[in-house]
């Protein structure tokens, strides 16, 4: 693995990007930054499964409109959500006609769906592809958690699921900013069992992650301008600094996290910060590709556990997939 | 998959923000105290109407679900919970609220799939053991007060 080779033969422009996202986001330091926000939740429809569904279709639309194309214009459109069987994504794409490749990275989907969008194109099998992850806090909440009017309290370590969906449109050709790199994360178990403490859970895949890039292409953080995490959160983002620090690796203060970004923590009630598919898409579109930073290292992380598997006392395996952008 | 020293989840859960006990006990203290106090009110209230004791014995519990139901469908009860804690779930109130939010929650499954299937699955365990114990305790009752 540490020999092959992570940067891409053509790498891949990202022509245009949306946000979409709902009330707790539009009330965050970068609700200004959303292309469209519906602080109902409901987009409209009856049902927060649809919702979510409708928020996808919606970012993917504005993505392509700012990137003066129209659906019949991509070859492939990869997406995901953190619903059973994805749901959100097939039923958001259902209408477009799209080649669709639906898939799985828990919260780490968006850079999943870059990874593999930046691999096609430069490989060759398609020229414009989309990808959009999608998130939403009534869905999530009621899959995984428990019912949204149930009477309970959080824990300090949890964190709040976004309801917010990113989309973008890459391209062989065009201009913007350019996917450089990718590296695909290993499974990694830090023996976290507890759902309430995602952060910690994969905070250890974010440092297999990223220390396997630094590795591989003899860098270190002072080579980038940017180094983002997707929604480590409060918990997580310290644990990352600290397991890097453990190597004499400072990542100073070119890092941040999507999760701590994305909610203003002292005054929203988010507990450790956002999580989701949706955070990491949606900063990524609204705030860090807008900042233009010449060398970003975006890596989602992903807590690949299901209800069943929590059930069960099984312990919480992390990914991180990261691609360096460049504008 | 990669894994971790064994020393991690400690490590994790020695850095892990810790919830405000003390404060989180004063409120629900304050907050069940509260209910249970608005119970008694009833109580005297019912008595006061001239109602028997054994009738207010249930009526007062029936008043309390069906507030605790009501301010759960309007949404108020998860936000007084947020701070109340225990206070809002040991008494009769966070049982009713563990039975209605699933069944808000579930109805755009249907009325039989969702909401009927779903209704108490909070509240499923406490009715299943509570029955259970309620046997046991029947048969040891009885063993006690017969010989």
């Amino acid at each position: 693995m540490e020999s092959s080779n992570i940067y891409l033969k053509k790498p891949p422009v990202i022509l245009a990007s949306a946000a979409v996202g709902g009330k707790s986001e539009a009330e965050g330091p970068h609700g200004d930054c959303f292309d469209m926000l519906d602080r109902t939740g409901k987009f409209g429809k009856s049902t927060w499964e649809q919702a979510e569904a409708e928020m996808q279709g919606t970012a993917l639309s504005l993505a392509l409109h700012k990137a003066k194309l129209g659906h019949g214009d991509l070859d492939m459109l990869l997406a995901g959500d953190l619903m059973n069987q994805c749901t959100s994504s097939s039923y958001g794409a259902l209408s477009f006609g799209i080649p669709f490749v639906g898939i799985y990275g828990a919260c780490s989907t968006s850079a999943e769906g870059l990874m593999l969008a930046s691999m096609l194109i430069s490989g060759g099998s398609a020229n414009r592809v989309g990808v959009v992850a999608s998130s939403h806090f009534c869905s999530a909440e009621r899959q995984f958690r428990f019912p949204l009017d149930y009477g309970g309290q959080r824990p300090p370590t949890a964190q709040w699921t976004v309801t917010a969906a990113g989309a973008f449109v890459l391209s062989s050709e065009g201009q913007g900013p350019r996917v450089r790199a990718a590296l695909p994360g290993r499974i990694v178990d830090g023996g976290i069992t507890d759902a309430n403490n995602m952060g910690a859970a994969m905070a250890p895949a974010a440092y297999d992650t990223l220390k396997r890039f630094f590795t591989i292409t003899k860098t270190s953080p002072a080579d980038y301008d940017k180094i983002v995490s997707g929604d480590l959160g409060y918990e997580g983002y310290g644990i990352l600094k600290d397991l890097f620090a453990k190597d004499g690796i400072a990542l100073g203060d070119v890092y941040e996290d999507c999760g701590l970004m994305i909610y203003n923590r002292k005054v929203q009630d988010v507990h450790a910060g956002g999580s989701g598919c949706g955070c990491s898409a949606s900063m990524l579109s609204a705030v860090l590709l807008p900042k233009k930073y010449s060398r970003m290292l975006y890596m989602a992380t992903g807590a690949l556990m299901s209800p069943m598997s929590v059930k069960q006392g099984q312990s919480i395996p992390g990914i991180a997939h990261l691609v360096q952008i460049e504008s | 998959m990669q894994k971790q020293p064994k020393t991690y989840p400690q490590y994790a859960k020695a850095r892990a923000g810790k919830s405000p006990v003390l404060r989180n006990c004063i409120l629900a203290f304050i907050s069940g105290g509260a209910i249970c106090t608005f119970g008694q009110l009833l109580f005297d209230l019912y008595r006061m109407a001239g109602i028997g004791e054994e009738n207010v014995k249930i009526l007062v519990p029936v008043s309390l679900i069906f507030l605790a139901a009501l301010t759960t469908g309007l949404g108020w009860f998860q936000k007084a919970a947020k701070y109340a804690g225990a206070g809002t779930l040991v008494p009769i109130t966070g049982f009713a609220n563990s039975v209605v939010s699933p069944a808000i929650d579930n109805k755009a499954e249907g009325m039989i799939l969702g909401l009927g299937a779903q209704i108490f699955v909070i509240a499923g365990p406490v009715i299943l053991y509570g029955a259970l114990a309620s046997a046991v305790y029947g048969v040891i009752y009885y063993c006690l007060t017969t010989f």
